[in-house]
This record gives C-alpha cells, structure tokens and sequence, in this order.
C-alpha cells in the first residue's frame, strides 16, 4: 500500500509532493531519502501537502515520498506505563540506545517492546460469545495496574481459543470466529489518534477528582472526567501544578504530556517520578505514569501531534475501566504548532495568526475528556480528566488560546503574577478562578466530607470576599483607621489565604492535603477567627489579641500529617480559646479593680 | 552530494530585502550554504531557505547593497551551516559567521557540526544539580544558579546588565578552577564599547585564554546575527561534551537577535504575530536556549546567561514574554532600584530561578536556604505592597507592624542588595540574611522550621522578644 511520489517543494516543515495517488487525508507519509515521519494535511490538483514532524534540512527537490495508506496510529498494549516517549509515540530511551543523546532524524523504532513477554490470563473461553470492549484477559502492568486486553471496538464473536501463558505483545492470545472469519488477536492494538475512541454513554460529572491541593478540592473542584484549564504568565507556577498533580492526585493512570516545554523539567519528572512512592501500592510513581514529551526544540510538527497521542492513550485506560489524568503543558504550544503549519500553508490567518480552525480543534481535544461507561457487554466505568497548562503572552487572558479553552473547559485556575511574585504558590487567584462542577459535586462532599462542608466553604469565601472590600478601603485610609472588627477579619483572610490557600509543593507532609486534613484545617481557621473576634467583645485590646501564640500553632497546622486530625487542630484551638479567656480574665480583674478602686475612691496603692 | 562541490549558477530572479532568489538547481538542499560573488569579486554568504522546482529563495548573511541580478554567480557550497571545532578555538576570536578574527587562521578541526544542533534526548539529559557561587546574594540566596541552566539577564537601557554578568563571569571560573572550565561569549549587534567592556573584564580576570569570542558588533552585517548564538553554542557544546568543561555561555544582546528574526520574517511576507515578531520566535529561541544542560554519563555542563534589553523596560514585551516562558527563570534588573543607586539593582519579586531547589539544601548550600529564602520573600512583597499604601494613607496611618515590613524592606534594599562590588559568600548572604529577620517576633517566622528559627535566628532577637513578653 505504497504509493510513491517525489518531493516537488520545500517550506520549513511544509513538504509538497507529487504523484502520491491515492493519498488520503491524515494518511502517513515517509518522506525523503532518510524516510522522514509526516502526515498528509492538505491534497489540491495533485499536489499533496505533507507536514514533516522532524527537522527538514538536507532535503531537496525530487526526493522520493512514500505513502503509508494509513492515518497516523498509535500503539496500545502493555508496556505503555513507565515509557518516555516523543510526540509520535517512539519511546525515547530506545532512540537514547540506537542513535545517542541526541535526537537525530529518520529513526523509526516500534513504540512497545517487541521482546518482552507478560503473562496471560484469559476471562474467556472457547465458545464464549463476546462483542467489542469486551474483556479477553488480564496482565499484569507494574505493581498498581492490571491491564486488561479487550475486544478491539468493531469486532466481535465467538471465541475460538484462548490461550493462557507468557507471550510477546505480538504473538496471538485469543481466536474469535467472526462473521468475516477467523480473526487472530494479540495484546497489541493500534489507533488513529485523531479518531476519539468510542465509548458507550458519556456520564454525569459527579465526582470530584481529588488533586491533593487545598485551594483546588476546596475552592475550585473538578469532576473526574472534567476539563481544567491552568493558564499563567512565565514563573506563575503552571508546570508545578501540572506536576504537583501528576504525582498526588487521585487517578489509576497519569499521562502527562510536556508539549513544547523545557527539557530539563522533563528531565526532573524523569529523575524524580521513579523515587517517588505511590501511596497506594508502596511502588513508584512512574509504575502509574506515560510520559509523552515534546520539548520546545524539538520538531514543531510532532508538537502538534503529541497531545493526540495522549490522549489516545489516556482513552485507552479509560476503556479498561480506570480513571486517567492527562497532564498538557501547555495547549498555547499545541496552538502555536498549528498557527506555524497554517502559516506555512498560507492559510488565511484569523486573530493573531492562528487559523480560524484553532478553537474547532481545541475543543474537539477537550470534548475527548469525561466519564464514560465503555463498551463490552458489562460495561465498566472509566473516565479522563484533562487539565492543561495555557501560557499567555504577556500574562493577558484575552488572547485567543486562553479565550477558546475558557470556552470550554469547566474550571478555571487562573494564575497570578503577583501571587507568584510574593512565592505565594499555588499562586492561583481565588477572585479571578471558578468551577462549574461546584453544586453537581456537592452531594459528594456532604457525604463523604462532612455535612456543614457546603457552609464551611462559604464562609470561607465570604471572608475572602470581605477581605477584599476591606483591603480596598485600607489603600484609602490606612489600616488604623478600620474598626478593630476588620483588622481581625484581615488577619483571620491573612492566615487563610498564607496557610491554607497556599501550599508547598516541596514540603514533605504539605505537598499535598487529603480531604479530612482540608476540612478540619479550615474549620480550625474559622472558628479560630470566630475565637479572636470573640475577645474583643471581651473588650481585649487588639494588639494583645493579635500576639495571641496560639495564632503561630494554627498557622503551622499544615506541617502535620492528616492522621493527626481533628485531634490536633482542636487542641490548637483550645489553646488559642484558652489564651483568649485569660487575656479576658486579665482585663476583667483590671476593670474589677479599677471600678472597686474607683467606687472606694481611694488610689491604688 | 559531491557533485555539487563547487556547482555555480549565474544571475538571480529576485532581490529583495535580505532575500534573493534564484532558478532551481537540481541537487540544491534545504539548509544548503551558498555564496554570491559579485563582478569586483565580492563574497556574501547565504542560505537556502525555500525550495521548489522553479525557484530557490535564499537569506543573505550580509548586506544586499551593490548586488544585481545580472552578473551575480552563486556558488552552492556542499553543506549546511557548520563551523569546524576543537579544543584550540580556547582563546580565539571569531565573527559572527565564524571566521577567525584575531589575525591567525581557524584552528585545525577535530571535527565539523552543522551549527543547527540536535535536540538532547529529554532521557540524556541530566539533572542540573550543582550550585554555582556568584557572589551575589539576590542571586546566591534568593534565586540560585545551578550549572546547566538558563537564566537570562533582564535588562532595560543604561541598566549595568553587562557588568552582573561579568560578576557572575569571574565567580563562575574562579570555583571552576579545580575543574575545566570555558567562557563563549557571543555577542549579537552590540557596541564596540560594550564588547570591549566584557574582553577587558576576561582579560583582567586572566580568564580570556579560556574565553571563546564570538563577535557581531552593531555595525555588523543584521542577518549574520542568526549564524552567531548557534556558532557559540555548537563550540560550547564541543567544550562541555567532547571536552568535558563547565562551560558558560554568555549571549548579549537577544534582542537584537530577534530583530534580525523578525527583518527575515518580514522579507519572507510571512503573517507577523505580537509587534511584528514572526509567529515561530518562541521554537527559533528555543533552539538556542534549550541547548543549555547537562548529558548523563558526560562530565560537562552547558549554562547559559542571555542578556535582553527589555524595550520600554516592558517585561511583556515579545522578546522578554517567549524568553522567560522558556528560559528556567530570569534576574529582572529595576530602573527605580539603580535610580537608589543600589547595586546590583536587581528586583527579586519578578525574578525567579527554576532550578533554585535543585542546587540548594543540605550538602550544597544548607539546609535552612529554602525556608529562609521563602520568608526573605514574603517579607519583602509584603513591605513593597505597604510602601505602596504608605505613599497613599500617608506614614501616620501606618501600624507599628506595618512599619516594622516598611523597615524591613528598606534594609534589605539598602544593606542586603546593596552589595556593591563586594562578593559574599553563601555562608555571608545566609548570615546577613538572618541578621534581617531580627527583631521579628517568632510567630512572625511562618515559613521557616522551628529548628531553624532556634538555631541561626540572631540572639539579640530572643532578647528583645522576652523582654517584650513578660
């Protein structure tokens, strides 16, 4: 299914050929001498525009171009989890082994491990009738994930044999009769990653996705299966949320796409992930984890592939019934890939270069997202939850990549340079950000959390909301001129938004915060508020109360592991209760004296 | 590609701008070098830049003044961009293009390397991790510099950039002693009195025998410029990889980098993006600044130190924007900090070093760096954001807290910036910073360790804070 061509011109990554009968749309072409990876994306009066997904120089007028009959695929099977690979699915450190440190052009290498061989355990047997998403057998993948081997989507039968043992991907594990004869399945399947892979029934959003970061699960959730988009200007923090969430978040798999970004972070993901513990199965992270990665020096067209890539993957997991988190960082990278191939095409530009076509896709991309029950005859449950980086030029929302995930993404973690300026990270602007998934997640927390959650989480943005008006008075007149009443809900906002609100990725216990840890912290803070304000009803004097010890112990409470709670936040507050009543009691006697004093007219002493 | 050796066309279709075109040769590549020869014998180099089978458009690396399209013969020579490499080119001084400046001729090359160079294999790539002593505390303590990293210098007119960079120059090979250790320097369109300012600071410190020079001064020719950063780091990946140095690379100035960027763009009609700049200059630089890191396996390191004038001062300007969505952090200079006359006038709220916690802790610099670092910081947002307030309310609406982050702030600019030429050590920049924190209450300390604040915070401290207790 070859048909050959030759190059006829040549711009940057944008290759046209002649000849190529036949060609379709997507279809993959090997183009050059050294066989170049590019895909078809343009066909007009013979002329088949190819876009090229590696490095273009050298190459010249007359080459031959082969099309491969076929839309660019990846390969699913076991063997994925733990894999670096680059934005075409070829697993880099098998490129790393056949061509050296650096990346050169031309190599194609298959994307799972042709020679290893994983055990096989079959679900079905001879004579069983199965259909498509239907579960042929189990591996095991890594110590967390066993890895189920399903009927590919548009087949189904009955089954012939199934053979139980240690085979290769590519060896044959179940027979199944079909209508149009035997066909021979192995653990290895292939799919067209611009193709979403179909699924049963899309299902209502109504469980959180638990991420581990305070002002997130608390503030802003999001469902599994929801979209997230994180857009910031350079140094607010968006690669250290994408990773923070890579390792604590609540998923089975994480795919975690770095899309024209730094090598040295993915080189900090590769070093670090593997030392990391996975709280659940005492393995590494990595055991849970595909990385596909696409630095910016890297070929621009291959950038443009490699969150399809992604998300194919994270699909695939999906239909074995886990819940999948697919990192992006960033879809602005993604979005210039595109706008530097359509200006290469000499497409007509829509607002600020970008092709017009750029919001259709990304929201095509994030509609991949969501929970699903997948095919098969029992269907199981499965979702993939998107969160992706945005980088906006110059800090400023209203560009367009920003403008069309907004669109339709359903939170919005919006980060703020100031924040970041004053190393307030997560620097996430808690004015500025919003959730859709809010009132549908809601039941869960009432039931899983705690009952007055929905009130603890409004007071909690009362206050903060309070804050801000107050704070816009201080710049007009000064903070002694505020009622004592505000400057207490100023330190109260403060202590909320420097202990709670903030998190640190890099401390051993507060990197990340489980749901009880959350709802007893903030309950702590705002009775702890409450407590303060209280004293000056005691007609405490404010300086004395704002020096109060305790204030520091509630301060410190995220450095305490979870299983310490509600136990230590409620002896902070007894203490801090404690201290309040004495400073109380001390003022009562003074007056008591004073008035006595008074009343007896003499002078003390 | 032999046949082409030497393969000449006569006449051009087209000049204009930069560009010149020319009837399609068969053979002729993408990336392919080629040079005009003029009537007078006159030499200009360029390169391929599109290709189809009626016509090669090609970028000149030197001025177009003088050409036309009648007598011209171009030779097209056998390869793309390269420059020849060895350990000799130590010392030396080349132009923009790579010729040999300094009166004697290229060095006999081990090797060629096309100056495009390769991506690093995100799984080759080793963890920067080792800390790098600049002597300045902004730096030092608050946003370190880890060998293999890349942390550009924003600047605006007539801010010393170029003497911070010669500071962290001459720290950076003094720790480098023991080890191997080179300096490339590239410059792009700068001023001959900028480049001898650096070439004079080398050669003070005795670190020019160690120096590759790469000069485009501003009366050179402007497309030249995007030969020049590649040039440098094709001969600092050769140190770092083939010749196991620490190899710091110092590019000044970016800005006029991707002026020429965009006069190639515009030549080429493309669809400008942001101020005219093309749309692909966030993947052009990220060519240059990604070739920055270190090799598993490989000895040396290549760090990167680009200098950029902001335009306006305006840090959302194109160059800035995609260079710090690149780079791993940036050191932000302040106009209103050098106006104080502090030096080095570096504004630590918007700087920010990536690999800072990678290159310090216990074992490199100690183990109370980040706590204190992180509390230095919100400290210093917070006094800025009052001083702010106070030139509202005025001083007499400010509480006594409120004052004491006032104080705070005007310290840490006056006495812990305000370094001058004197370098501090790590252990230095640690104790002066400490010396800060004094006279806040404990309770105050929320970012660091109780174990910290017990053993570094000064004494005199916990004096003052009983006293004020009981």
């Amino acid at each position: 299914m070859q048909a050959a061509g030759s190059i006829h011109s040549i711009a940057g990554s944008a290759v046209e050929a002649k000849g190529l009968t036949g060609a379709r749309m997507y279809d993959v072409a090997k183009v050059g001498e050294r066989g170049l990876m590019g895909e078809i994306i343009r066909i007009e009066s013979g002329v088949a525009t190819i876009q090229v997904y590696e490095d273009t120089s050298g190459l010249s007028i007359g080459e031959p171009v082969g099309c491969q009959g076929h839309p660019l695929t990846v390969e699913l099977g076991p063997g994925l989890l733990g894999v670096a690979f680059d934005g075409i699915q070829r697993p880099l450190d098998s490129l790393r082994q056949e061509e050296g440190d650096f990346i050169l052009r031309g190599t194609s290498i298959p994307s799972i491990d042709r020679d290893r061989s994983w055990s096989f355990s079959p679900a079905v047997k001879q004579g069983d009738t199965v259909i498509g998403g239907d579960l042929l057998g189990t591996t095991r993948e890594g110590s967390r994930i066993e890895h189920r081997i399903m009927v590919p989507p548009d087949i189904g039968g009955t089954v012939v044999e199934a053979r139980q043992g240690d085979f290769r991907v590519e060896e044959t594990v179940v027979r199944i009769q079909t209508g149009a004869g035997i066909v021979d399945l192995s653990m290895i399947t292939r799919w067209p990653v611009r193709i979403p892979r179909p699924f049963a029934e899309k299902m209502p959003p109504d469980q959180p996705f638990i991420t581990g970061q305070r002002i997130l699960d608390t503030l802003f959730p999001i469902a599994r299966g929801g979209t997230a988009i994180v857009p910031g200007g350079f140094g607010t923090g968006k690669t250290v949320v994408e990773q923070t969430l890579a390792k604590y978040a609540d998923a089975d798999v994480i795919i975690y796409v770095g899309c024209g970004e730094r090598g040295n972070e993915m080189t900090e993901v590769l070093t670090e992930f593997p030392l990391l513990e996975d709280p659940q199965t005492g393995g590494s992270l990595m055991e849970r984890t595909v990385l596909v990665v696409n630095t910016s020096n890297m070929p621009v067209a291959a950038r443009e592939a490699s969150i399809y890539t992604g998300i194919t993957m994270a699909e695939y997991y999906r239909d074995m019934g886990y819940d999948v988190a697919l990192m992006a960082d960033s879809t602005s990278r993604w979005a210039e890939a595109l706008r530097e191939i359509s200006s290469r095409l000499e497409e007509m530009p829509g607002e600020e270069g970008y092709p017009t076509y750029m919001g259709t896709r990304l929201a095509t991309f994030y509609e991949r997202a969501g929970m699903v029950r997948t095919l098969g005859s029992n269907g199981r449950t499965g979702s993939v939850t998107v969160v992706s980086a945005v980088s906006p030029p110059g800090g400023d929302f209203s560009e367009p990549v920003t403008q069309s995930s907004m669109r339709v993404a359903g939170a919005l973690w919006a980060l703020d340079t100031s924040l970041a300026h004053r190393r307030h990270y997560p620097a996430i602007d808690w004015t500025r950000s919003y959730s859709l998934f809010t009132t549908r997640l809601t039941p869960w927390y009432v039931e899983q959390v705690a009952e007055d959650w929905p009130v603890q989480r409004q007071r909690l943005n009362r206050m903060l909301e309070r804050e801000k008006e107050i704070l816009e008075m201080v710049q007009l007149v000064g903070e002694d001129a505020i009622p004592d009443t505000e400057r207490v809900l100023l330190l109260g906002a403060r202590l909320i938004r420097e202990n709670f609100l903030r998190q640190n990725a890099y401390h051993p216990v507060d990197a990340t915060c489980p749901m009880k840890k959350q709802y007893w912290m903030l309950s702590a803070f705002l009775e702890g508020y409450e407590v303060i304000l209280s004293g000056l009803a005691e007609e405490i004097p404010l300086e004395d109360l704002l020096a109060v010890g305790a204030i520091g112990d509630l301060a410190r409470l995220n450095e305490l592991t979870d299983d310490r709670f509600p136990s230590a936040s409620e002896e902070v507050l007894n203490r801090l209760k404690e201290d309040v009543s004495d400073l109380a009691e001390q003022i009562r006697t003074q007056r008591e004296r004073f008035e006595e004093e008074g009343e007896g007219g003499e002078p003390a002493e | 590609m032999e046949s082409l050796l030497n393969r000449r066309s006569r006449g051009l279709i087209g000049i204009s701008g930069p560009l010149v075109s020319m009837r399609y040769l068969p053979g002729v590549f993408l990336g392919q070098m080629i040079e005009l020869r003029t009537e007078t014998g006159q030499q200009r180099k360029g390169q391929v830049l599109e290709l189809s089978e009626e016509m090669t458009t090609a970028q000149l690396f030197e001025t177009t003044q003088g050409i036309d399209t009648e007598s011209i013969s171009v030779r097209y020579l056998p390869s793309t961009a390269r420059f020849r490499l060895s350990r000799e080119i130590l010392g030396r001084a080349f132009s923009g293009s790579g010729v040999p400046i300094d009166g004697t001729p290229h060095p006999i090359p081990e090797l060629e390397r096309e100056i495009v160079g390769n991506a690093i294999n995100p799984t080759a790539r080793d963890k920067p991790s080792d800390f790098i002593q600049t002597g300045i505390s902004a730096i030092d303590l608050l946003n370190t510099l880890v060998r293999g990293q890349k942390l550009p210098i924003f600047s605006g007119a007539g801010l010393p950039s170029n003497e911070l960079a010669v500071q962290i120059v001459r720290q950076a090979s003094v720790l480098g002693e023991e080890e191997d250790f080179a300096i490339v320097f590239a410059a792009m369109g700068i001023t001959h009195r900028d480049a001898a300012f650096f070439l004079d600071a080398f050669q003070t410190t005795g670190a020019i025998q160690r120096t590759v020079v790469f000069l485009n001064l501003a009366s050179d020719p402007t497309i030249e410029r995007l030969l020049t950063p590649r040039m440098a780091l094709t001969a600092a990946e050769h140190l770092a990889f083939d010749h196991d140095m620490h190899v710091l690379v110092v590019l000044t100035d970016m800005a006029n980098y991707c002026e020429a960027l965009r006069e190639i763009g515009n030549a080429r009609e493309e669809i400008p993006g942001r101020r005219g700049y093309p749309g692909y200059m966030y993947t052009d630089l990220a060519s240059i600044y990604e070739r920055a890191g270190r090799i598993r396996g490989r000895e040396g390191s290549v760090t990167q130190i680009p200098i950029l004038t902001m335009p306006d001062d305006d840090i959302t300007h194109p160059i800035a924007d995609l260079t710090g969505y690149i780079t791993e952090g940036q050191v932000v200079l302040s106009r209103e900090l050098h106006r104080k006359g502090v030096f080095p006038p570096i504004d630590v709220l918007p700087s920010l070093s990536r690999l800072m916690n990678l290159g310090i802790g216990e074992g490199k610099t100690r183990a109370d760096h980040r706590n204190l670092a992180d509390q230095i910081y919100a400290f210093y947002a917070r006094g800025r954001d009052l001083r702010r307030m106070e030139a509202i309310v005025g001083e007499d609406a400010m509480t006594t807290e409120d004052r004491r982050y006032l104080d705070f702030a005007r310290r840490f600019e006056e006495l812990y910036l305000n370094q001058g030429n004197r370098e501090r050590d790590i252990e230095t920049s640690l104790a002066e910073a400490w010396q800060l924190l004094a006279g806040f209450p404990v309770t105050e300390l929320t970012r660091i360790g109780r174990q910290w604040i017990e053993k570094y915070l000064p004494a005199d401290n916990e004096d003052e804070e009983s006293e004020a207790s009981s």
